[in-house]
């Protein structure tokens, strides 16, 4: 079905253009001044420059595995996050921790725990479905390589870059 | 039912499973006619192949029995059939029998109720483990509590501490804080196992499952009480930590170390198998498998296995391509035709065995035998006959026993080219000395052997659980195997490097699929006719008494034990 559009009626100072040019040039004159007197900063210079301090809490950068209070990897190797991963970018190698050794009562870990930073798409869902509050997307956003090897992220390098995490669940701490 | 086939009829009885009635055999369990009536009760300790000790309280219904007059006559309600006078109480419908007009209400108000709180009491002590349980993803502990649980725990006591990672035998670990006392697997090896080796200790909050003071469970069935606890409290040694269940790829198939041809589904995943666990067929095996078969599977992933075809220096090439190492074996054999032995193996399947005899008449083979491989039967699962396709051998007349003119033939010089398949050579009476005299020996092996560091040309073939194929077991029940992983670097199927073989030798054959040989050989073999690979079904048909399914024929969906 048709549908007319109805047309503005213009007033006769909308007609002229005029008007409206000059308020246009006068923003731009305004900016043009300001830039002149240093006011008006328009690039950054990334990366000698960086926004970091401004990142919001919310941030999703790149996937990091944490310890809790007692030093202990929160990791015990579900692989719900394994499972979850939609561009499949984990992939973590389980074992059983040895008798003896101090979070025995735990008795599972990863082995291995790798993360395809060339595949990982920053979705977050790792974090979302942790049950053990193990994996976190921290602000690492930079995450640069020359070999395809080097962007995958193993154990080491992931604790590395999540560190510590106080305060959290205490699932398996001996006094709950 | 079956009361055509018995000589007693089966008397039947009205039973009314949620406001329909229906018909079951006398003697069946409550909880049985509700599952053939797709009501699936939950339960943890009925097991329908052990006794019903009704300890979990998880299968409870509502039970009514006909509504009496005074003088014993049943009351006929407005529709026509008898009114049920329903039992206040509800009622574990595990240990009861069906009885003429007895209602039950699975999924009532009340039966809600109570389910939600067994299932509460059940969680109390339960440790919230399931990130690192390897039940959990096949847990029916997990399921119901989805199902009918509370969503909150009103726990707020401490949970009972009971020791964790007690190891029961060397096959089975104990958590005996996951453990909820259904006595399955004590049951299991009272009845099935006969080794009453299991028990409850500690009588009171601390009671857990324990294993005899002096004794472990070593029995060779062991596994399966992993397989029946239907909690992670049991878990396997060998499966532990290694790969949670819900990335396992499952393949049905058979079992291949011994003539049982017990059912099984291995689980694989990237091409690596994890585990393998019984598969219910009640014409086998039931719900049971042996521990030595079920761990039987790590020579499949041996570094040592044959990838590649090898032919020895004097015969030219010595990377050569597949189809070099044929025509080589080919030509080698020719040369020697009607001078030819096979040794074949009761391991291979009934299309390979099929592909060997039609390979024999093309190579006019003097001596064609499989290698027979006896154990000592345990009287339950494991077969004395250790070839899990004996009856297939014989079928189709390759099994001839004749083994021991190989090794005459070969010594007074009437016999001066071998084809070995899938067997080493030394096993069947022959030395190395005799293998070094043959003018020709090809072999066609999985792993490095005796014969195939002697043989002229090796062709690498596929394992048990790489191929496609059927067998046929010691009670003539012809069952079908099928591919969980994909056969090493170059390593082909069996019956393609056969079918190859043949086609060097005596020209085209038109096989072009593993289907195509089956069909061949149903039209060649009277008692396989009309039967083709996906015909044999997951379940396997009973070639002595064999209904033929129609081509539209239907499997009727069954629910899963529990």
């Amino acid at each position: 079905m048709a549908y007319v559009v109805p047309r503005p009626e213009l007033t006769l100072k909308e007609k002229a253009y005029l008007p409206s040019i000059i308020s246009g040039l006068k923003i731009t004159f305004g900016h043009f001044k300001k830039m002149l007197q240093g006011k008006t900063k328009v690039t950054m210079q990334y990366p000698e420059e960086k926004w970091d301090a401004e990142l919001p809490e919310y941030y999703r950068g790149a996937p990091t595995l944490v310890k809790d209070d007692h030093d202990r990897e929160r990791c015990v190797a579900c692989q719900l996050c394994e499972f979850i991963c939609p561009p499949r970018a984990i992939t973590i190698t389980p074992e059983e921790i040895p008798a003896g050794e101090r979070f025995e009562k735990v008795e599972k870990r990863p082995a291995e725990f790798k993360i395809d930073m060339i595949r990982c798409i920053y979705c977050g869902m790792c974090e979302e479905v942790c049950p053990e509050q193990a994996i976190y997307l921290r602000k690492d956003y930079a995450i640069t390589g020359i070999t395809r090897g080097e962007m995958v992220h193993d154990k080491k390098k992931l604790y590395e870059l999540g560190g510590v995490f106080k305060g959290l669940v205490h699932k398996w701490n001996p006094e709950k | 039912m079956s009361a055509a086939a018995t000589t007693t009829p089966v008397q039947m009885v009205n039973v009314q499973i949620d406001g329909v009635w229906m018909q079951f055999p006398k003697g069946t369990r409550v909880i049985e006619a509700c599952k053939q009536a797709a009501k699936l009760i939950p339960h943890y300790c009925y097991h329908p192949k052990l006794t019903s000790p009704g300890n979990c309280r998880m299968c409870l219904i509502e039970m009514g029995t006909p509504k009496m007059t005074p003088d014993r006559k049943p009351v006929i309600g407005a529709d026509g059939k008898p009114e049920i006078a329903w039992i206040p109480r509800p009622q574990i419908s595990c240990a009861q029998d069906v009885s003429e007009g007895m209602g039950v209400r699975t999924n009532s108000p009340m039966v809600q109720e109570c389910r939600k709180g067994v299932m509460e009491f059940l969680l109390i002590n339960h440790p919230l483990d399931c990130p690192i349980c390897d039940q959990a993803g096949e847990c029916k502990l997990q399921e119901f509590s989805v199902e009918h649980g509370n969503a909150n725990s009103r726990f707020l006591e401490r949970k009972v501490k009971k020791p964790k990672s007690v190891e029961l035998g060397p096959r089975v670990t104990l958590d005996a804080e996951r453990c909820i006392l259904c006595t399955r697997c004590i049951r299991f090896m009272q009845e099935v196992a006969k080794d009453d080796v299991l028990g409850i200790v500690d009588r009171g909050s601390f009671n857990s499952i324990a294993c005899h003071p002096d004794r472990k469970l070593d029995h060779n069935y062991s596994l399966n009480t992993v397989d029946i606890c239907p909690v992670g409290a049991l878990t396997s040694t060998d499966f532990r930590f290694k790969m949670r269940v819900w990335f396992l790829k499952e393949t049905p198939t058979i079992d291949v170390n011994c003539g049982t041809g017990s059912n099984i589904t291995i689980g694989t995943r990237e091409n690596r198998i994890y585990r393998i666990t019984p598969r219910d067929n009640d014409a086998v095996n039931g719900p049971w498998l042996p521990d030595s078969h079920r761990l039987n599977f790590k020579f499949v992933a041996d570094p040592k296995r044959l990838t590649a075809p090898e032919v020895r220096p004097q015969l030219g090439e010595s990377k050569p391509g597949w189809q070099q190492a044929i025509n080589l074996a080919a030509e080698a054999l020719k040369k020697n035709s009607g001078k030819v032995a096979i040794l074949a193996s009761g391991r291979a399947t009934n299309e390979e065995l099929f592909l060997v005899s039609r390979l024999a008449s093309a190579l006019k083979a003097s001596v064609v035998d499989i290698l027979p491989r006896t154990g000592e039967a345990d009287g339950m699962l494991i077969a004395a006959d250790r070839n899990p396709n004996t009856t297939g051998a014989k079928l189709l007349g390759v099994a001839t026993g004749k083994l021991a003119e190989i090794a005459n033939g070969i010594r007074s010089g009437s016999i001066t080219a071998l084809l070995v398949f899938g067997e080493d050579a030394t096993n069947a009476g022959l030395t190395a000395d005799d293998l070094a005299e043959l003018d020709a020996l090809v072999a066609m092996d999985i792993l490095p052997s005796a014969t195939t560091d002697k043989a002229h040309v090796v062709l690498p073939s596929s394992a048990w659980c790489e191929k496609r194929g059927s067998m046929i077991n010691l009670k003539n029940r012809i069952q079908r195997l099928n591919k969980a992983v994909i056969a090493p670097g170059s390593a082909r199927d069996d019956w393609e490097i056969l079918r190859d073989l043949i086609f060097a030798i005596s020209g085209s054959n038109g096989l072009h699929s593993i289907e195509d040989v089956f069909k061949a050989m149903a039209s060649a073999t009277p008692t396989l006719a009309g039967l083709t690979l996906s015909r044999i079904g997951d379940l396997g048909v009973d070639l002595n008494n064999r209904e033929l399914p129609s081509a539209g024929h239907v499997v009727p969906p069954t629910l899963p034990t529990l």
